[in-house]
Formats: structure tokens, C-alpha cells, sequence
């Protein structure tokens, strides 16, 4: 296969199908393996997000297609496909291959269509791209479409596309995070290195991500296993773990990137924060918002995440703040080797000494045995968490000599969750999962009773997906199947009245209003904790309840909706 | 004559006054055309059938030899007189057996193509252009968006998917009759000869088109305690068997699709499908308007999908069309498998 356009295409096209991870995995390295540079490296950067077309927009696209056909056809054509990039794509008038002799014109790269594009004045765009689409087929022309856009949906997260690139080789996907901020398109060392026929790339990023720690889930064995005085605790508070990362280059100019847990680069989004980091170092934190002093929900926090830019308007009202938890680099050192006690000690320290506005330490909790993290665990309040305490998801317990080991190291640290929500729901709706799951119903919609104009009645209140075993699942598919009243594509509809259905004890983590769903709640992490088999429908929650556990879970309520 | 007094539609189907005939009825009738085996197309329980001696045999296998009353052959350009009017079969390239019937009365002549494809097929006989005053089209791809690639690049897909997926068995859903041999062919053309493993409702049209001069290589009917070994193998099986209890045992399949509709990617994501394969029975718009170009009828009529487009078509090159509305084709998902049209 040549290494053109309609090969990566056919990647993407692969991909937006695959649902597996593994599946997208082994797509992605087998394409990486038999691509040549420079056309992987920018295939890499167009799945990692480090593409940037600015300039096609979708009306060019639409005057390009109606210069080339009938209004009426390509009205029906667009109505039916419901989708612009793809009904062009397919309408496109160009010559097909189909007896065998093939184009006239070889189909372009995309090294080249990034060579032409970052050189092309705006007036150009039309022609350039018209000769283009004239050369690719069909899933050619939708993935350019796509690309030109903004608008590719294939389910890769920046990780799992530098993960494939490891997977070349026997390099661990943490280490090309720890490199990949100072590299740009089209990456030929690092391709190089991950297949073993080159050095490690040179990282002279002065601000660059390092792959975060993680911990487990703490397991009732592990409290009789564990001893107490080896550890230290603190809040699990309910933000987004970030990390913090500030250096100076070469050149003695302050560099400074807030990364995601994933390496994602969310600088822009966090302005007051990027300018509070007046230090030389990489700080692991959570981001919260604070307002005088006291931590906000998640609910509103959420308002500032997955912005590219910021209004003045949300900077005042949600204004953003770091609980610090540990300290990776200090100055220039890379202390990540170093017992947690120490590196905490010159978090304290450094923070002591800058004094940066938005951020301050997460603090330590005194305990002497499991039970008093237990009561702390079950009433933070009380254990000098005040107001904050219903941003607070529980604990973390960190060995006290754990050096900071990216991914999920085993035995170092640990989370203790505070108990789910849970609520008695009633199964309305299941849809077939994918992949392995593709014969199963296993997504499934559940909603609670509310009294409506005709008495009460059920109105959805979430979807669940996981939270069962596969014996359980296997039972579900066949109550799904015997009890269908209704079917809409691939969803059925089961029986849920008051006598006859099937309850669903769904644990969750939080509420939230929403206006976007019908019931104006909506879960973070539901899933299924028990089946009910038991318990008759009409016995299920009811929509009330549930308003009043929100009243009780989430914050001051300043919020607006949305 | 006039074209509406030779063939009219009716809701037991297209109707022949003046032969007191139809070609392929929806119901029962006395006196019965068939142009294609497909469910939809060629119905149990009339008195008498005209079809190709293949179409005869494809109903006997499905409805059993007692289907008919009557049977009697067609052969490919051999006018029939029945009455007043000649009908004569031609190829239509759809699947075994499939074709066309020319109607001619009065030095009038309407061709009712059916159901037909124009791409190379070695399943069946290819496409033939009769000459008439009236062409009747189908219209199952007639969007400008269904352009059909060419089917060996859907076949690599499929094989390429096998080598990077080895431990995972590949379960195609076709139609039983036409696509699912149309597919084996295709496969065994790619240079892929080890056992192709079929569901049990497709064994007995696989050995009919085996027996009909079509090879189709080592086919293995599944068989429920095998299922569990089938990794890195293909299974082809009916379109509803993909998602149901039937394939659930089959080793951590991939699941294929083999129809004009994967083209449109929601279609294929609604369907959960994972390796769409965009293989069909069915003339894509470029071929429906090469066709209707071919046979130069001054006059088309449009009958079973998306009419409007097709037709509009007609009004900018300056051919007569209207929409012909019969009722009852395509509509239990028998025209590609299982996937209703948007239009019907």
C-alpha cells in the first residue's frame, strides 16, 4: 500500500469503527510499522491533536460541492447522509477507478497537504483543495473533509495513539510522555527510537509532562495487611488532577504548561493559574475552584473544563486554584526517586518560600490506626475539613517512603472512596453493547417515579453500562429479551410498571442538575450495584428523593444551569 | 397501446391486462412472473410461475417443490406469447437466476428490469441492455452518495483485518441468497482457500449455486459445539445471526457486514457493525444512470427506493420519469439485507 492520504484514511476510517482498545492499538502500530517518515509522524500528530487546519471551514465546503452539483440531489443526498463532510465525500464528481486503470494523478500525502497548507494564502485554499479531492477516493476525500474540519471523531486519545508508537518497540508509553512536549511533527526521532534504530530524543523542554501516579483502590484485605504507621493520608478532593510544570529555556524565558492527568496540554484554559507559576518546578495537584476560601463542587468546576479559551466573566466566577500533593521536580532536580516524606518537605518548603497565589498544600491528616481514617472517611467534617467537605471523595493513602512512579505501581498508594449514592431505579430501556458485547444488551437505561398527568409514571434518570458480572449480564440479556414491549433500531423497550419490570440498585458518585435531560438530573459514574430481582417496580425510588440527595451532595447552588 | 394499458400497477403488483399476468406479485395471484428468487420478489401459493429454470429451483429449495401449481422455464431471450403479448427474460446480473422481462405488445416494449447490478459477478449472468419505450428501474442505491468501490479493495479489507486480527473469528452477515455466495466468490478470488464456515440457513443455496456451476471452494456448515473453535476463521451467516444468540459463542468476533448500505457510516455505526464491507446485488447510482442512458427508453419509471433523486435525474437529462409505487419490496428487509430504506 502507498503512503498516501487514502492509506491513512483507511486508518481512520478502521479506527472510527474499532471499539476495542486493543483493536485500535494494533490498527495503529501495524500503520505505523509500514508507513514511511515523514507521513506517520504527521498521521501521529493529526491523532494527538497537533494538527491544526484554521482555515477550511464548512462553507467552503458547500460552495465547492454546489459549483460541482445538482441543488436538488445533493439537498436529497445531504438529508439522507445527515452528514456534510461525508455527503461530499461521496458526491465528489471525480473519475473512479473502476475499470482499473486508476487516476490520472497520484493521490496526495498528507506531509503534503501540510507542506501546502501552512504555505497557501487564504484565496488559494479553494483550488488547492478542489485538486485535492479530484485525487483521493471516497474515504480519501472524508478524511480530509474530516481533517480540514476540526470535526474527526475516531475514539484515540493522545495516549493511546503514543501508546501504539511504543508498541513498536519495548519502550514503555510513559517514557515517550516524558519526552513528547519537546518534540514536533513529523516526530522521525522518535520513530526512530521506539523501533530501537536511534537514541532517546533529546528533551529540552523546559517545561515538559511527567506520566502521573496513580493508586488503587483500597480493599477491606488490605487494612489487616497494611501498617498504619508506615503511611500518611489526605484528602481525595473532587477536582481534576493536574500537573503543574514551570522551567526556564535556554534563553532564561519562563516556560509554563498545566498539563491533564493524561499529558493533555490545558494551558489556555487556566490563565490566572499559568500566571501564578512563577516557579521552577512541576507540582502534581488537583484544580478546584474556590470561592473565598472554600472548595466548589465538581458540578462547578465543570464550568471551566474542556474550554480552549476563557471569558473574563467565567475567570471571576469560577476562579481556578491547585491543592498541591506532591512535588516532582524542584528547581531543576528531578526528585521523582525520592521517599514522598521528603518530597513533601520540599513542597512545603518551596511553597513557603514562593508564595504563589492559587495554590497551596493539600493537607496531612493525623491518624494512628485504619478506624480513625475511617471515621474521617465517614464524616470529614468532623475531622477539620469543614465547609469543604462536600467536595471531598475521600481519602488518599500513600505509603510515606513511595518514590512518584508513573502509571499504577502496586502497594504504594491508595484511594478510599467515600460510600456511593445509591437508589432503587427501574430498567426501562437496553441497547446492544459493541464488540465482545455486541450480542448483549448491556447498555442500560433506568429511570424513578415522579407523578405525572395520568398518576405516576417513570422518567429516565440515567444509562449504565458496567458495575455487573458476566453471569449477571448474561441474565440481564435474557430479561432483557423476554420482557421487550418496544423496539426502536438496535434499543428495546422492557416492561416497567408498577408490578411487572426489573429494579436496579445504581450506585453513583454524584448529582447534578442538567438541563439536558429529561428528569433535570444527571449521574457521574453510574453503574448497576445490585440487580433487584426481589423487589417489585412500583417499589423503586422516586424523583424527589433523589432532588433531595442533590440538595444534600452538591454545594452553595450558585451554579446556573447548564 | 398505450405504455399504462400494457403493465399498471396494482396492489397485488406490476399488472399485464391484456395477458391477465403479474410480474412478481406480492399476493397470490392465478398467473405469476418472476424476475429473482428473493423473498420479496418471488412469493409461495400461485397457480401457475414463469421464471428462469435457476429462479424455479431457488423457490423449490425455499418453499418447497409444491410452491406452484404450474411451473414452467423461461430461457434467456426466448419470447413467450401469452395472448396478445410476447415476454421475453434477459439477464439482470442480481443474483443466479435473476432477470429481466421485456414486455412487448403492438410494436410497444417496456423492460421490468427487477432488481440488478451492472459490477462483474461470477455468481450469475451479467447485465444485459435490452433497447425499450419504457425502462422500469429499481432505485434501492439511487442517491447520488451510493457509489459502490470496487470489491476487491473491500475483500483486502476483510483479509487484512484476518492477519492483523488472527486470534479473532470474522462473522459476515449477507443475505442468504446472491450476497453471501457473491462474497464467498469474491474471497476465494483474493487467493483465500482455507474453509469458509457458513451458518446452517445457508447450506442448501450454497450447494445450489455449487450444483449450478458456481465453485465456491470448502464450505463448512457451523455446527453449535465448533463455534468455540472458529477463531481467525470467516463465518458468514445471515444479517439478524450477527447480533443474536447464534453468534455470542463464536471466539471474540470482529462483526462484518456485506451491503451497498455501509457506505453510509451512521448506518453502519447504528448497525454496530465493525468491519463494514461495502458489497452489493444492487446497481449504484452512477450504474442506474449508465443503464438508463444504455437502453434509451424516451420514458422510465421508478419503482422500490429513492425514487425522487432518480428521478430528477431523468428530468435534467430530458428523459420522461415518474415514481412507480408498489407497494411490498424491500420492506422485510429481503432487498440487501435485513436494512430497511429511509424512503420506505
Amino acid at each position: 500500500m502507498t503512503a498516501d492520504l487514502n492509506s491513512f484514511a483507511w486508518l481512520l476510517d478502521r479506527l472510527a469503527y474499532e471499539p476495542r482498545r486493543n483493536g485500535k492499538l494494533a490498527l495503529m502500530t501495524d500503520y505505523f510499522r509500514r508507513t514511511p517518515d515523514p507521513e506517520r509522524g504527521h498521521a501521529l500528530a493529526a491523532m494527538t491533536g497537533q494538527l491544526a487546519f484554521a482555515n477550511a471551514k464548512a462553507g467552503l465546503i458547500r460552495s465547492l460541492i454546489t459549483d460541482r452539483t445538482d441543488p436538488e440531489l445533493f439537498a436529497l443526498s445531504y438529508d439522507y447522509v445527515g452528514d456534510l463532510s461525508e455527503t461530499v465525500a461521496l458526491m465528489w464528481p471525480a473519475a473512479r477507478p473502476r475499470d482499473g486503470i486508476g487516476h490520472n494523478l497520484p493521490a496526495p500525502t498528507l506531509a503534503g497537504i501540510v507542506a501546502a497548507l501552512a504555505e497557501a494564502e487564504k484565496r488559494e485554499l479553494p483550488t488547492l483543495l478542489a485538486d485535492w479531492l479530484d485525487q483521493l477516493d471516497e474515504t480519501g476525500r472524508w478524511a480530509l473533509l474530516k481533517l480540514i474540519t476540526g470535526g474527526l471523531r475516531i475514539g484515540v486519545s493522545a495516549r493511546l495513539a503514543k501508546t501504539a508508537v511504543a508498541g513498536l518497540g519495548a519502550l514503555p508509553t510513559d517514557a515517550i510522555e516524558e519526552v513528547w512536549h519537546g518534540l514536533t511533527p513529523p516526530y522521525e526521532a522518535l520513530f526512530a527510537w521506539a523501533l530501537g534504530e536511534g537514541p532517546e530524543p533529546e528533551a529540552d523542554d523546559p517545561a515538559p509532562f511527567r506520566p502521573a501516579m496513580l493508586a488503587h483502590p483500597m480493599e477491606d484485605a488490605d487494612f489487616d495487611r497494611l501498617d498504619p504507621a508506615a503511611f500518611s493520608a489526605e484528602w481525595k478532593w473532587d477536582g481534576i488532577r493536574i500537573q503543574a510544570s514551570s522551567g526556564l529555556d535556554a534563553q532564561d524565558r519562563r516556560v509554563t504548561r498545566l498539563y491533564s492527568r493524561t499529558g493533555e496540554d490545558i494551558s489556555g484554559a487556566f490563565p490566572e493559574l499559568v500566571e501564578a507559576m512563577q516557579f521552577d518546578a512541576a507540582i502534581d495537584g488537583e484544580l478546584l475552584v474556590l470561592r473565598e476560601g472554600r472548595v466548589q463542587s465538581f458540578n462547578v468546576l465543570q464550568q471551566r473544563l474542556n474550554r480552549k479559551t476563557v471569558s473574563a466573566r467565567l475567570l471571576a466566577e469560577y476562579p481556578a486554584h491547585v491543592r498541591a500533593y506532591d512535588l516532582l521536580v524542584d528547581g531543576t532536580e528531578d526528585i521523582r526517586a525520592l521517599p514522598l516524606s521528603e518530597r513533601r518537605q520540599r513542597l512545603e518548603a518551596l511553597l513557603a518560600a514562593k508564595q504563589p497565589a492559587r495554590f497551596d498544600i493539600s493537607a496531612e491528616l493525623p491518624f494512628t490506626t485504619w478506624d480513625d481514617l475511617a471515621a474521617a472517611r465517614a464524616e470529614p467534617g468532623s475531622v477539620g475539613a469543614g465547609a469543604d467537605a462536600d467536595a471531598i471523595e475521600g481519602l488518599m493513602i500513600k505509603r510515606s517512603d513511595s518514590a512518584y512512579v508513573p502509571g499504577r505501581p502496586k502497594g504504594l498508594w491508595f484511594k478510599w472512596k467515600r460510600a456511593p449514592g445509591l437508589i432503587d431505579c427501574v430498567l426501562m430501556y437496553a441497547q446492544r453493547g459493541h464488540g465482545k458485547r455486541s450480542s448483549f444488551y448491556s447498555d442500560f437505561t433506568f429511570g424513578c417515579w415522579r407523578t405525572g398527568e395520568n398518576g405516576d409514571e417513570l422518567v429516565p434518570v440515567g444509562k449504565a453500562y458496567f458495575g455487573f458480572t458476566d453471569a449477571e449480564l448474561t441474565e440481564l440479556d435474557r430479561f432483557v429479551r423476554k420482557n421487550t414491549i418496544n423496539r426502536f433500531g438496535p434499543v428495546r423497550e422492557v416492561t416497567h410498571t408498577a408490578t411487572s419490570g426489573l429494579v436496579l440498585e445504581i450506585a453513583f458518585e454524584g448529582l447534578q442538575r442538567s438541563t439536558r435531560h429529561k428528569s433535570g438530573v444527571a449521574m457521574r459514574f453510574p453503574r448497576i450495584h445490585r440487580i433487584r430481582w426481589d423487589k417489585p417496580p412500583g417499589e423503586a425510588d422516586r424523583l424527589d428523593s433523589i432532588e433531595r440527595l442533590m440538595v444534600r451532595t452538591s454545594a452553595t447552588g450558585s451554579e446556573p444551569e447548564g | 397501446m398505450r405504455p399504462h394499458e400494457l403493465l399498471t400497477p396494482t396492489p397485488s403488483g406490476l399488472y399485464c391486462p391484456p395477458a391477465d399476468v403479474y410480474i412478481d406479485p406480492v399476493r397470490p395471484v392465478a398467473r405469476a412472473l418472476i424476475t429473482h428468487g428473493h423473498a420479496d420478489h418471488a412469493r409461495a401459493g400461485h397457480g401457475a410461475v414463469l421464471a428462469t429454470r435457476e429462479t424455479l429451483g431457488i423457490m423449490a429449495v425455499r418453499y418447497g417443490a409444491a410452491f406452484t401449481q404450474q411451473q414452467q422455464v423461461a430461457t434467456w431471450g426466448e419470447r413467450v406469447r401469452i395472448g396478445e403479448v410476447g415476454f421475453t427474460f434477459h439477464p439482470a446480473g442480481h443474483v443466479l437466476g435473476s432477470a429481466q422481462i421485456a414486455v412487448d405488445a403492438g410494436g410497444l416494449r417496456i423492460v421490468a428490469s427487477g432488481d440488478y447490478k451492472r459490477a462483474a459477478d461470477r455468481t450469475c449472468t451479467a447485465f444485459e441492455p435490452v433497447r425499450c419505450d419504457v425502462f422500469i428501474t429499481e432505485a434501492t442505491f439511487g442517491l447520488p452518495v451510493f457509489r459502490h468501490p470496487d470489491t476487491a479493495g473491500e475483500v483486502a479489507k476483510l483479509l487484512d483485518s484476518l492477519t492483523l486480527f488472527p486470534e479473532r473469528c470474522h462473522v459476515i452477515g449477507a443475505y442468504a441468497l446472491g450476497k453471501a455466495q457473491r462474497l464467498v466468490a469474491l474471497i476465494r478470488d483474493a487467493g483465500y482457500d482455507r474453509p469458509i464456515h457458513v451458518h446452517g440457513a445457508m447450506e442448501k443455496l450454497m450447494g445450489f449455486y455449487e450444483a449450478h456451476g458456481v465453485p465456491l471452494g470448502d464450505i463448512h456448515k457451523v455446527v453449535a459445539a465448533e463455534r468455540k473453535t472458529l477463531a481467525g476463521e470467516i463465518v458468514i451467516c445471515p444479517p439478524s445471526a450477527v447480533q443474536d444468540l447464534w453468534a455470542r459463542q463464536l471466539p471474540d468476533p470482529v462483526t462484518a457486514f456485506a451491503s451497498g448500505w455501509m457506505r453510509i457510516r451512521a448506518r453502519a455505526r447504528q448497525k454496530g457493525v465493525e468491519l463494514p464491507l461495502i458489497v452489493s446485488d444492487h446497481a449504484d447510482w452512477d450504474d442506474l444512470c449508465a443503464t438508463i442512458r444504455e437502453v434509451g427508453a424516451p420514458e422510465v419509471w421508478v419503482t422500490h427506493g429513492q425514487e425522487d433523486a432518480l428521478v430528477r435525474w431523468c428530468a435534467m437529462n430530458g428523459i420522461r420519469a415518474r415514481p412507480l409505487r408498489l407497494a411490498g419490496y424491500g420492506d422485510d428487509g429481503e432487498a440487501d439485507g435485513e436494512m430497511p430504506t429511509a424512503a420506505s
